[in-house]
């Protein structure tokens, strides 16, 4: 299973004076199983290519191949690849939309063409999985807390059990805990069902927290695509596009830079924790 | 991209009839309009032409795109010449089949048809060259002695505004909903009638619900910022009649004068 | 400025007969007082009750017990409500849904036009309240065509024009990506320092409320913890226990200091935990 998107360019106003790219020659492979950071400040063309990846938005130029078929020919299920590549809108609780909660996750489920029985039981699955408890299955969606409508909102694209989930900020607007909920949810998720994870986000600390793999964007190109390691080196390259790196990779790059024994590579606050208790003998 | 939709198509441009107050724009076009009726002769549509013309000149408005406005009413048009040309009794000319064609005929196909262009272009050069905001402006003024009949004359102009800067908001709110929905296999193209309207229910409500957040929350930002209705309000940009508008009142005056003693 | 002495809300949820399903206490005795030109951020969880208090500030909600003042002006006096609204302006999370206007400088003027000022002297407000805001350049613009930070801007910029003197934003930042933020919440600064406005700014996101005179925490409708920003922050654990987090130097300070280093009790800002550091190795 995998995506692989072959110098796609996304051009609007074709042929015209206002004809600008929102995609440009972008080259990507997505294989199995990878926990993914997708990066970049706001028009970046994130979204115009996370809309690329299940066949929303058909590019102007290149293409797309998902398992080795390309996804743009006239024989192609393109639902097929709606199910299989599951996208989370920004706030996605907006498309929230049946009387009780069960009924909006098995939406999903139904238009692609599952029985009953298994759309049910993918349902029941979602909601566990999202930690949405048993006992709000008939409640209106409409009254639950914002957290919770998210979670169902998630639950609903979970439930067509794809192999790619990809989401447009998750956590936009959470407080700090249901940030963290919501991201150690991902993280559960890709671990335990296997499923490749693609987060859009905006924030370097949750990134250099969870994924694997960063992919940069900027100006419809992708810029970067790596380690997040390597990626949080080009500190300088990063800045000028209006993004950077952790707080705890800064500082402990200016205490390399003092001079001390600290190395400027840590991303997360327990690799610089771990680092400066050495440093002064404490483990 | 959708938020670039204008609605009423203000073209842009810095010409005297951009600048006239939009009252005069506004009762000019109804003078127009109602001069269109007062004349059954060549002679009056050549007023009115000229009118236009003058006008669009004046405007700074290309051809090009004036006429491209045409383009929705053309098969109204259409039909409206021909259902007049057939249908109106009177000096045959000829026949073929079960159609007559009049002398009469021709004489009323053509001035209904001219009639048509000229509203459709008098109404479009008013929106062409105000911006909806004074538009609105206009018709708070202008209906503003309705008041005293109690028709919320302030509340619909109001709304009217709220409705223009909400509409391409709400369009781009479709277009990501329908493509949420269709992320979870809605099919909004395919299937006969009944199944097209049922596929659009995953769109309507979240619509809806989401209009309706809006409301509340622009309800209660005005409140916030002292809005009580239109009692006490003055305005950043009131309408002021300049020398020109004088000119254009008397012009009008002219156009309406000589529609009704043209021969 | 502003002052809560008792207040308490209650939300009363009715069924369709209109008998009391449950009554939630939003705000539950609240007494505090907000000094006059003041940077004051209030800080919760969603939930927490912080943007019911924010409406009581400019009279949108009126307190079920107790009274709520602001510059000297009883709330719940009706006749008064155009003065507390002209002198204490809110701004909303949503950049969206409060801009009334289709141009710029038209929304900017809708607050002063409410209160009847002079058109000249409208003008003049207008042109004031653009150049504090750094959106003189898009006075003639329509909103669509703007980011959210400067979206957020523009509705600064129309309380502005009222002259308050004291500006309340709700989670003005809550919708915006790190640029929008830093633009919004480096404007409202400005405001407070060079024109000496009162302002209280209500978030979640706790970077922005490092440099605040005062933080007040809420939780289920109390006022939980108050304090200058380094003694609330000082207290990792208990902020925690609202649902709320550190930056990423407090916390790892928080955390070596645990451990036994001999570091300050609360570190705000990268180059305080470096100097901490860097003095700890010379020693």
């Amino acid at each position: 299973m995998s995506l692989i998107l072959d110098n796609i360019s996304y051009i609007y106003g074709k042929a015209t004076a206002f004809e600008t790219y929102a995609l440009k020659n972008v080259n990507l492979a997505i294989p199995d199983g990878e926990f993914i950071g997708l990066i970049g400040h706001t028009g970046s063309g994130k979204s115009t290519l996370i809309q690329h990846m299940n066949g929303l938005v058909k590019a102007t130029e290149g293409n797309i191949y998902f398992n080795g078929a390309d996804i743009y020919d006239k024989d192609f299920k393109m639902k097929e690849l709606r199910r299989k590549v599951g996208l989370v809108f920004q706030y996605p609780e907006h498309q929230l939309f049946e009387t009780t909660v069960i009924r909006d996750v098995l939406f999903g489920p139904k238009n692609m063409g599952m029985e009953q029985l298994d759309a049910e039981l993918a349902a029941y699955g979602a909601l566990k999985a999202v930690g949405v408890g048993e006992d709000l299955l008939d409640a209106s969606p409409f009254e639950l807390s914002g957290g919770q409508k998210r979670r169902v909102a998630i639950a609903g694209v979970l439930a067509c059990k794809p192999d790619i989930l990809i989401l447009d900020e998750p956590t936009a607007g959470l407080d700090p805990v249901g940030r963290i909920e919501i991201l150690s949810l991902l993280k559960q998720i890709h671990e335990e069902q296997k499923i490749t994870v693609i987060l859009v986000s905006h924030s370097m600390e949750d990134v250099a927290e969870y994924v694997e793999r960063i992919i940069v964007m900027n100006d419809g190109e992708v810029v970067m695509d790596d380690s997040p390691r390597v990626i949080f080196e080009r500190e300088e390259e990063l800045k000028a596009m209006g993004l950077g790196v952790p707080q705890v990779t800064r500082v402990c790059r200016r205490l390399h830079s003092l001079g001390m024994d600290i190395n400027p590579d840590c991303i997360t606050i327990d690799e610089a924790e771990q680092e400066i208790k050495k440093k002064f003998g404490l483990v | 991209m959708i938020r670039d939709i204008t609605i009423g198509q203000y073209y842009p441009a810095d010409s005297i009839i951009h600048r006239l107050d939009p009252r005069v724009k506004f009762t000019g076009t109804l003078a127009l309009i109602v001069s269109l009726f007062l004349f059954d002769s060549f002679y009056g549509f050549l007023l009115c032409g000229g009118f236009v013309a003058a006008v669009i000149i004046m405007a700074k408005l290309p051809l090009k795109y004036v006429l491209k406005g045409m383009r929705p009413i053309l098969f109204l048009l259409l039909f409206m010449m021909i259902f007049n040309l057939l249908l109106t009794p009177g000096e045959v000319l000829g026949s073929w089949w079960i159609f007559t064609v009049t002398k009469e005929g021709i004489r009323s196909a053509l001035f209904m048809g001219l009639r048509l262009i000229f509203l459709v272009l008098g109404s479009s050069i008013m929106t062409y060259t105000t911006t909806p905001n004074k538009l609105t402006d206009a018709m708070e003024r202008i209906f503003a002695p309705l008041k005293l009949i109690k028709v919320p004359v302030h509340e619909f102009s109001m709304m009217i505004s709220i409705a223009l800067r909400f509409i391409p908001i709400l369009l781009e709110e479709t277009d990501k909903i329908m493509k949420a929905q269709q992320a979870r296999g809605a099919d909004f193209e395919n299937g006969n009638v009944f199944k097209r309207i049922k596929a659009l229910i995953p769109l309507l409500v979240p619509l809806f619900v989401s209009a309706f957040r809006r409301a509340g929350d622009l309800a209660e930002a005005m409140e916030a910022r002292c809005y009580h209705g239109g009692k006490g309000r003055t305005k950043l940009k009131p309408l002021k009649y300049a020398f020109r508008d004088a000119i254009a009142y008397i012009v009008l005056v002219g156009l309406i004068v000589g529609a009704v003693f043209i021969p | 400025m502003v002052n809560f002495d008792q207040v308490t809300f209650e939300y009363i949820r009715r069924d369709e007969e209109g008998n009391v399903e449950s009554i939630n206490k939003a705000l539950d005795d609240i007494s505090l007082d907000i000094k006059e030109g003041d940077f004051v951020v209030v800080l919760g969880a969603n939930g927490s009750g912080k943007s019911t208090f924010a409406k009581h500030i400019n009279a949108l909600l009126e307190p079920t017990e107790g009274i709520v003042t602001v510059s000297g002006y009883n709330t719940k006096e009706e006749d008064k409500l155009l003065q507390i609204r002209e002198n204490a302006g809110m701004v909303f999370q949503n950049p969206d849904n409060q801009i009334v206007a289709s141009v710029i400088e038209e929304d900017v003027a809708f607050g002063p036009e409410n209160i009847g000022v002079p058109t000249e002297e409208m003008w003049k407000r207008v042109e004031h309240a653009l150049e504090k805001t750094g959106m003189t350049a898009y006075r003639e613009k329509s909103p669509n065509k703007l980011s959210g930070g400067q979206k957020q801007r523009v509705a600064i910029a129309g309380v502005l024009a009222m002259r308050p003197k004291c500006i309340i934003l709700d989670e003005p930042t809550a919708m915006l990506d790190p640029v929008g933020r830093n633009e919004v919440i480096s404007t409202v600064k400005e405001l407070n320092k060079q024109e000496g406005i009162t302002v209280i700014l209500i978030t979640h996101y706790m970077q922005e409320a490092v440099d605040a005179d005062f933080c007040y925490v809420m939780n289920k409708g109390n006022v939980v913890m108050k304090g200058k920003p380094r003694e609330i922050f000082a207290k990792v654990e208990e902020l925690k226990q609202y649902k709320l987090d550190v930056p990423q130097v407090t916390e790892l300070a928080y955390r070596l200091r645990k451990a036994g280093l001999d570091l300050p009790e609360c570190v705000l800002s990268e180059d305080e935990f470096t100097e901490a550091i860097r003095r700890l190795k010379c020693r």
